[in-house]
């Protein structure tokens, strides 16, 4: 079934600004056409970067090597351990060189249907096209990829692909890739083109006159509210898994940049598509202060299962062949132990709810290297993979050349996030979004080693031209300057929130209440939802929100490093958020990708999608009342919607 | 188990430091070396009492951003460790431990635990890069890298950015952190263009910063984290010292 634009209603709020022309050639069309600002002219703008992972690192150092003046912000120390370090396996790239048949339209086609037909064509198309480029940059960078004996560059094959397409650099792919953006960012600072501020969390978003003028940050260190103008904003700042509290995410990932946002205007898309990775370390307590992340390019040597027998008790080397279900092998017989990742995170959940979990929890499964190193031998292994063992040895005291891993689904990635155009602009004009925090590319669910290759693509080749168009488009009378009565105001509103919190008497730490919300969250809005659980989250979370404004505690003062006021602003907006994702995954009543409505499901427990109805992208507008749902509808006229199938 | 802490408190930058004493009645051999600080803090946050300062983001030994001097070593007593993934199975029941910030005249303290690493940032804006601006890069497989020659450029490449180097040499020296960003780029054809400008600048910015020069006690390779070699060093003087001589 193919759903054309005309069949249905567009939102008068959303205009996606998909060009006109044949898939292939949208991009081509729309740089052929696009605005440019002349190099004169960039130096007049002020361009302000909030977050400095793979999109922010690559957006600065190209925008400030084209000539624009840069400020950017991040909320460490140092630009250099943004959260995408710690990206392990791989990123993607059409470029075919093991001649394995790939093309730039089976890395889009592969995106789109793992992303489960909820993405936006002409982005994800883009997306591949120049995913190419961005190999060639890293590599000229002095990125340490993989490579073979005769010098060539190394390729690996990831799930949701029946193609090595996947480039990697052991299994620190992340940090490789963030510290060649970051080398060429300090390229760019030493250079005097971009002013780097470390330690600045932005609070808020400015807007007047309809449009972006600039953004209001705390200084970590003294905690001075501080006011930055800018004819753009680009948000950088990640994904909102944290929402969760136990994530894969770091602990300074938050939503509070992107939430300041929404509530200034821009739509928040798909809120309840969140990732959940297969293979993380099971929780071990209740101090657990966050999940470690097992890459899933595991998958390709690694054979997961479980006892056949729930009462099997046996230690997993003593359990025979004929005890071991290897249930993702016999489910999904061509793709095996490779499916992407919301379907092994189901599986495996399947197997523990009924009752064949392993370990002191129950809540893990076996990821087995025993067959791959009788067939290929200790050392490759080793070479493959010795930095995630050596890892996991340390985490759970367990030899996994010895024994076969206990893994489990954690949160990991959230594939929704501020909605934008094609341009990457949110609905305030002047506000772009870029990698994770927005929600463009990967629909109802992300593909690995496909994260690394969007921030990146975003950052190094989209941005460049696209705010172009929009900067071109300003006049001269439009300067923005931080005298503008809407940076005092703002600024104030930033004050009054951080004086409530540290003058609340209260008596529940800032943890305490994010704990509460990720219970609620993953109990209720995890890798299966239904309608009662729902419903009543929404209802639970409002309660936790009363109770946060009456019942929290942070010590100390607000002129100071004060991690937990830190963490107390943020929880408080995660709580608002937790409130959207529940609503949004109680609207759509259909299961795609990583969410997953018990009512909507195959006889045989696959995710049943409605096309019919919810072929769109909700976007949720701020208001003082129940947030207002926009639709854009997707329109797909190059590829079938069919259903998901890796079996 | 039972935990007990000499945890160095210091209110700011110029305000004088000192050791104060704790005890975690409910800590877990399970429990990773700051999720005991975390337990530790809720139990201060509850006596309202100030809870200790301290960075960490990933948690999983890759970002760079933890570092203690956990019994007097830099990342604590497990080998090729980051704080953040030394875990309490490492220690004994009744066990004290004494926590101090990465000390170096080149990091001062911010807060409590949390020291001030931004002159590693300018030491990479020295010349810690590649001069190649986006859209200018040819064909990645264009100029072939031997495998050896890019394993160990990955080797240096690994490096995190903590700092414990640093904390742990004598001299408070970051020659290890200079050198494996040095060592990384020399292994690569793509590093070679400038590649005797970076060392002469990398080297000089590190002194600027007030960092102390390397006398061989590889203190620091013995702390590493991610176990990098003070090969590196030694190439990095040698490339230095003929930079200096062809002046």
């Amino acid at each position: 079934m193919t759903i054309s634009a005309s069949d249905l209603s567009h939102s008068s709020r959303l205009n996606a600004k998909v060009p006109a022309g044949r898939l292939q050639e949208k991009w081509d069309a729309y740089k052929n056409s696009v605005s440019l600002v002349s190099p004169a002219n960039k130096r007049s703008h002020r361009i302000l970067v909030v977050g400095s992972g793979l999109a922010g690192a690559s957006a600065a150092a190209t925008l400030a090597g084209l000539g624009y003046k840069v400020t950017c912000f991040c909320i460490q120390d140092s630009a250099r351990r943004a959260h995408s370090i710690a990206a392990q396996g791989g990123i993607n790239a059409a470029k075919n060189y093991p001649n394995d048949g790939d093309t730039v339209w089976r890395l889009f086609y592969d995106t789109i249907k793992g992303g489960d037909y909820r993405s936006r064509e002409a982005n994800v198309y883009r997306l591949a096209q120049v995913s190419n480029n961005i190999i060639d940059q890293a590599v000229a960078q002095g990125v340490p990829f993989a490579r073979e004996y005769g010098g060539v560059l190394s390729n690996r094959s990831f799930g949701g692909a029946q193609v090595s397409r996947t480039f990697y650099a052991r299994g620190q792919t992340g940090q490789q890739l963030l510290l060649g953006a970051y080398q060429a960012l300090s390229h760019q600072i030493a250079a005097g083109r971009v002013t780097m501020l470390p330690r600045r969390e932005m609070i808020d978003l400015v807007v007047d006159n309809g449009r972006t003028q600039g953004l209001i940050t705390r200084n970590l260190i003294t905690g001075e509210l501080e006011r930055y103008a800018g004819d753009a904003v680009l948000l950088c700042t990640g994904g909102y898994g944290n929402a969760y509290y136990l994530s894969t995410n770091a602990k300074n990932s938050n939503v509070t940049a992107a939430w300041r946002c929404y509530k200034r205007g821009a739509f928040f898309a798909n809120p309840c598509y969140t990732q959940i990775h297969p293979t993380c370390i099971p929780v071990s307590g209740e101090y657990q202060s966050k999940l470690t992340l097992m890459s899933e390019s595991l998958r390709n040597d690694g054979r997961v299962w479980v006892p056949k027998d729930p009462e099997d008790m046996r230690a997993p080397e003593m359990i025979p062949e004929d005890g071991r279900d290897y249930y993702l092998e016999r489910r999904y017989p061509s793709f095996g132990n490779l499916v992407p990742r919301d379907v092994a995170s189901r599986a495996a959940k399947k197997e523990c709810d009924a009752g064949r979990g392993v370990g002191d929890t129950r809540l893990a499964v076996y990821l087995d290297f025993a067959d791959s190193i009788r067939r290929l031998g200790e050392q490759t292994i080793r070479e493959r993979y010795g930095n995630l063992f050596e890892m996991y040895e340390r985490i759970t005291g367990d030899n996994p050349y010895k024994t076969p891993m206990r893994i489990y689904p954690a949160v990991h990635y959230t594939m929704g996030g501020l909605w934008v155009d094609y341009e990457l602009q949110s609905t305030v004009p002047g506000l772009f979004v870029l990698g994770e925090a927005n929600f463009s590319d990967h629909g109802a669910n992300r593909l690995g080693a496909s994260a690394l290759m969007q921030g990146l693509a975003d950052g190094y080749f989209v941005i460049p031209y696209t705010l172009g168009a929009y900067l071109a488009g300003t006049r001269q009378s439009d300067q923005v300057s931080t005298t503008n009565g809407a940076f005092a105001a703002v600024e104030e509103e930033a004050g009054t929130r951080i004086d409530r919190i540290l003058n609340n008497d209260g008596d529940k730490s800032p943890i305490q209440f994010h704990r509460e919300l990720g219970r609620l969250l993953w109990d209720h809005v995890g890798m299966a939802r239904d309608r009662t659980g729902l419903e009543s989250s929404i209802h639970a979370i409002e309660n936790l929100r009363e109770e946060f404004w009456e019942r929290v505690r942070v010590p100390g003062t607000a002129d100071r490093y004060n991690k937990n006021l830190e963490f107390a602003g943020r929880v408080a907006d995660f709580i608002e958020l937790g409130s959207l994702m529940a609503r949004d995954a109680l609207r759509r009543e259909e299961s795609c990708g990583g969410h997953f409505r018990e009512e909507y499901q195959t006889p045989e427990g696959e995710a049943a999608r409605n096309d019919e109805a919810f072929a769109d992208v909700a976007a949720w507008e701020h208001t003082d009342g129940d947030p207002a749902l926009h639709l854009e509808q997707l329109s797909f006229e190059n590829v079938h919607l069919s259903k998901r199938s890796y079996k | 188990m039972i935990i007990n802490l000499r945890i160095w408190r210091q209110e700011g930058p110029d305000s004088p430091g000192k050791l104060a004493d704790y005890t975690v009645r409910e800590a877990s051999e399970h429990m990773s070396f700051l999720e005991l600080l975390d337990v530790l803090n809720e139990q201060l946050l509850a006596d309202g009492d100030d809870p200790v300062e301290f960075d960490s983001d990933c948690r999983e030994g890759i970002c760079g951003s933890c570092g203690l001097m956990v019994a007097g070593i830099a990342h604590g007593p497990q080998k090729r460790t980051a704080v953040c993934q030394l875990h309490m199975r490492s220690f004994k029941d009744g066990d004290t431990i004494t926590v101090e910030p990465f000390r170096a005249h080149a990091f001062p303290v911010i807060r409590d635990l949390v020291v001030d690493r931004s002159a590693f940032d300018r030491i990479i804006a020295a010349h810690g890069y590649v001069s190649v601006t986006t859209g200018s890069a040819p064909d990645a497989n264009a100029i072939p890298i031997p495998k050896d020659a890019a394993e160990e450029a990955m080797d240096y490449a690994a490096c995190i950015g903590c700092g414990a180097c640093v904390a742990a040499c004598p001299n408070g020296s970051a020659s290890l952190f200079t050198a494996a960003k040095i060592a990384h780029l020399a292994q690569l054809p793509q590093g070679q263009v400038e590649a005797s400008q970076r060392v002469m600048a990398m080297v000089d910015q590190m002194d600027v910063e007030g960092f102390g020069d390397c006398s061989n006690y590889t203190e620091c390779e013995a702390v590493c984290p991610k176990g990098i070699s003070v090969d590196g060093i030694a190439s990095m003087r040698r490339a230095y010292m003929k930079g200096v001589l062809s002046g």
